[in-house]
C-alpha cells in the first residue's frame, strides 16, 4: 500500500491513536493497514456500537472510525452516546451505505465526516487531516 | 422483475468490483431463478426492507474473493475458510449499501441487515417459493454472481389485502 505523509497529533506529535469500530474483522484489518500506512497506532477494536462506547472510555482515541450497520447497537446510536459523553469526540463514520438521509443522521448525532465503503486510502487520509485540523472541529447539533 | 428494481443493484456490483478486484467487470448474463439456485462458491444474503422489500444473494468464486481479500487486506494473503466467509461478507455489504445508496437517493428509505452466509440447504429453502433473477458477473479474477428477489413493498400489502377478502 502506497506510504502516506504521517499524520501526528497537534499538541504532542506524537502518532494519531485510532479506536475501529466493524462488524468485519476484514473491514477492520483493511483500515488497519490504511491507518499504518496513515503513521497512526491502533487504540482499539470494537465489533459492535456497545462496545465502541466502552472502549472509547477505556482508550480515549484520537479518532474514531465508525460502521453504521452493526448487531446489538448501530454505529449512528454508538455516536450519539460517545459524544454524548465526550463531546470532544471525533469520529468519522465508514460505511458503505451513504445515501443523505444517513449522512445526515450520523452528524447531527456528532459524527464529524463520512466516507463511504470501499474506501480509497487517498480519501481517507484526507479526510482524517481534516478532522484532526481546527476547522474540522465543530460542535454537534 | 422491474428493471429498475435491479438496475441499482448492477451499478453497485459493478463499482465495487471494478474497486475490489482492480479489473474491468462486464455483464455475463441475466436470467430468472425458477429451476432452483445453486451457489458457485462462497454466498452471503443480506436482507433489504422499505417501499421495497426483498433479499439479495451475492455468490463469490474462490479465485474472485481471494483477489477481494488481497485488496481488502492491502497485501497478497492466503485465503482461508474464515478468510474467505469474512470477505465475502464485507463484499455483500459494500455492494448492498452501495445499491440502497443509490435507491435512497430516489427519495425511498431503506433499511439493510448485516449479511449472513448461507449454506446450500438455507438457499433450497429460500428459493423454494421465490421469484428472483440471476446476474453474473464476469472478471478476469473470477466470477460473481447476484441472486435478487425484490417487490415493491406497496404491491405486497395489496396482494394480502386480496387474499384477506377473498
Amino acid at each position: 500500500m502506497k506510504q502516506f505523509e504521517a499524520l501526528t497529533r497537534k499538541k504532542d506529535n506524537q502518532p494519531v491513536r485510532y479506536l475501529i469500530v466493524d462488524d468485519s474483522v476484514f473491514a477492520r484489518k483493511s483500515l488497519a493497514k490504511m491507518i499504518e500506512a496513515f503513521g497512526g497506532t491502533i487504540a482499539g477494536e470494537a465489533g459492535d456500537g456497545l462496545t465502541a462506547i466502552t472502549e472509547y472510555s477505556r482508550t480515549s482515541p484520537d479518532i474514531v472510525l465508525m460502521d453504521i450497520t452493526m448487531p446489538q447497537m448501530e454505529g449512528i446510536e454508538a455516536v450519539e452516546r460517545i459524544v454524548r459523553d465526550h463531546p470532544e469526540a471525533r469520529i468519522v463514520m465508514v460505511s458503505s451505505v451513504g445515501y443523505q438521509d444517513n449522512i445526515l443522521a450520523a452528524l447531527q448525532k456528532g459524527a464529524r465526516h463520512f466516507v463511504q465503503k470501499p474506501v480509497k486510502p487517498d480519501a481517507l487520509y484526507e479526510i482524517i487531516r481534516y478532522v484532526l485540523s481546527d476547522e474540522g472541529v465543530t460542535a454537534p447539533a | 422483475m422491474k428493471l429498475d428494481l435491479i438496475q441499482p443493484f448492477i451499478s453497485a456490483v459493478d463499482t465495487v468490483l471494478a474497486e475490489t478486484m482492480e479489473t474491468p467487470v462486464t455483464i455475463g448474463g441475466l436470467k430468472m431463478d425458477d429451476e432452483g439456485y445453486r451457489k458457485k462458491g462462497v454466498a452471503a444474503m443480506i436482507a433489504i426492507k422499505g417501499a421495497i422489500e426483498g433479499r439479495v444473494i451475492l455468490d463469490v468464486e474462490p479465485r474472485a474473493a481471494a483477489r477481494v481479500a488481497n485488496y481488502l487486506a492491502g497485501e497478497d494473503i492466503t485465503l482461508d475458510e474464515q478468510a474467505m466467509r469474512e470477505t465475502v461478507s464485507e463484499l455483500a455489504n459494500m455492494v448492498i449499501g452501495n445499491a440502497v445508496t443509490l435507491l435512497n437517493d430516489r427519495g425511498s428509505t431503506y433499511k439493510v441487515y448485516p449479511p449472513e452466509l448461507i449454506t446450500d440447504e438455507q438457499l433450497a429453502r429460500e428459493g423454494a417459493d421465490t421469484e428472483a433473477t440471476v446476474l453474473s458477473f464476469e472478471t478476469q479474477h473470477g466470477n460473481v454472481y447476484m441472486n435478487i428477489a425484490m417487490r415493491y413493498f406497496r404491491r405486497r400489502q395489496r396482494e394480502r389485502n386480496v387474499v384477506a377478502v377473498s
